[in-house]
């Protein structure tokens, strides 16, 4: 018989909330579910309402800035990332698609749950914030070398 | 003049003609070449360079990208950026070009025996890395995990597609690649290379890393496997300077006490590392 793992377990186990307290994980997982999307599905898009975060189990999203009929694709994130930090901050709004590439297991968060408990006990708000601050300012680092399109010169090395 | 006096004249380049060409991208070109005199071929250690000369437009160091035990030919894969790679890359096979090498200091691939191996390239500097890769695989056992790591602009520039179809099928090689942007026919990786470091599987303490590319993202990486506790002594990676005489003559490419073209290109970092975050140098 296969034995399913509680959500607030599987909360734990992740990456993402290392280090969480058993008090901090059963608020929040009561916020959360399991989902699944296939591979080519879209998950959110571009100035949805930002009401849902996720963390990536297993598979690899796309997240893609839409332009003239194409989608041009920025970051792919895998098994470990958060998706759509962006619940986080008003006006809470979406600021990218997000494709599944492969088919994708994620823990979903209602975002206004989760807002409403984060207003009404700040340790919850605060411990989150030192979650998702160092993710967000690396992903802000990582945004701004792609820029700097480091491998548009040709003589490196040569 | 006698092909032993020219070989003795270091400033003398020798004529190889291009035997193969093969564009890699819509602006680099690999090119095998062979002696014009066969006594002039010669062996070269991986990540060593040669300067060739384009006749009537100049000279320029290139880093060997072939096999090290593949003797009698010598492979180079060169970008178009400039008034000499621009017209090597438009020779076509038969061509003749100058050359005078190997020079400098390359990977050490021995001190990494008995270790994990990292490889970390951006861009171009898959070139430099593909002889030391191709050393290692040879001789597989010798190596615990060999991590290749590879990071480009878009996924038309990525090199040695055959190689990197023959890296990610095997089974005892840890092979990723990432592209900083895509369209949604990429299937694979997109974003900086500092997420697959972060990803990858290492002892930190029985590795050694050798990294290629951009100035700028060899200090990310560096930083990035730092972070991961691998030490400055077991990070090695290849400068380019403005390299004209290639033998610590001409001063065109000191860096600070050391001298690209002859103490390197290749250098420890915990040797450079200061170096590398002045400004002035």
């Amino acid at each position: 018989m296969v034995k399913i793992k509680p959500l607030e377990d599987i909360i734990r186990s992740h990456a993402f909330f290392d280090g969480l307290t058993p008090d901090i994980s059963s608020l929040i997982a009561g916020c959360a579910r399991n989902v699944r999307f296939k591979a080519g599905e879209m998950i959110y898009r571009l100035g949805d309402a930002a009401d849902t975060f996720y963390v990536v189990r297993h598979g690899r999203v796309a997240l893609e800035m839409p332009a003239a009929g194409k989608a041009l694709c920025v970051e792919t994130l895998d098994g470990g990332d958060i998706l759509n930090a962006s619940w986080l901050v008003p006006p809470y709004t979406c600021r990218f698609d997000a494709r599944a590439v492969d088919d994708t297991r994620a823990i979903a968060f209602d975002a206004v749950c989760l807002r409403q408990k984060c207003d009404a006990d700040s340790a919850v708000g605060y411990d989150l914030m030192k979650r998702f601050v160092p993710v967000m300012v690396e992903r802000l680092t990582h945004a701004r070398i792609q820029a700097m399109d480091l491998y548009a010169g040709g003589s490196t090395a040569q | 003049m006698t092909a032993v006096s020219a070989q003795t004249d270091p400033y003398r380049p020798q004529v190889w003609r291009i035997v193969e060409k093969q564009m890699e991208t819509a602006d680099t070109a690999t090119l095998a070449l062979e002696p014009k005199d066969r006594a002039n071929a010669m062996p070269f250690e991986p990540g060593q360079f040669n300067m060739l000369y384009a006749f009537g437009g100049g000279e320029v160091p290139i880093s060997i990208s072939g096999d090290p035990r593949e003797t009698g030919r010598i492979i180079h894969t060169i970008r178009a950026v400039g008034s000499v790679t621009r017209p090597l890359i438009a020779h076509e096979r038969g061509a003749l070009v100058g050359l005078r090498g190997p020079f400098g200091a390359g990977w050490p691939v021995e001190a990494a025996r008995g270790k994990d191996l990292l490889i970390i390239a951006g861009g171009l500097g898959l070139a430099p890395l593909r002889p030391a890769i191709l050393d290692a695989l040879h001789r597989r056992s010798a190596f615990q995990r060999i991590v290749i790591l590879y990071g480009a602009k878009d996924p038309d520039s990525l090199l040695f597609l055959g190689d990197i179809a023959d890296w990610r099928g095997r089974p005892d090689v840890g092979f990723d690649v990432t592209v900083d942007r895509a369209g949604q026919d990429w299937h694979g990786n997109i974003g900086v290379i500092l997420r697959l470091i972060k990803a990858a599987h290492f002892d930190p303490a029985n590795a050694v890393a050798f990294i290629c590319g951009p100035e700028v993202m060899m200090r990310l990486a560096a930083d990035e496997l730092m972070a991961r506790d691998l030490p400055q002594d077991s990070i090695y990676v290849s400068l380019e300077r403005n390299m004209k005489c290639a033998f610590a003559r001409c001063g065109h490419c000191q860096f600070g006490p050391h001298f690209v073209c002859k103490d390197g290109p290749v250098f420890r970092l915990d040797r450079i590392r200061a170096l590398l975050q002045t400004p002035e140098i």
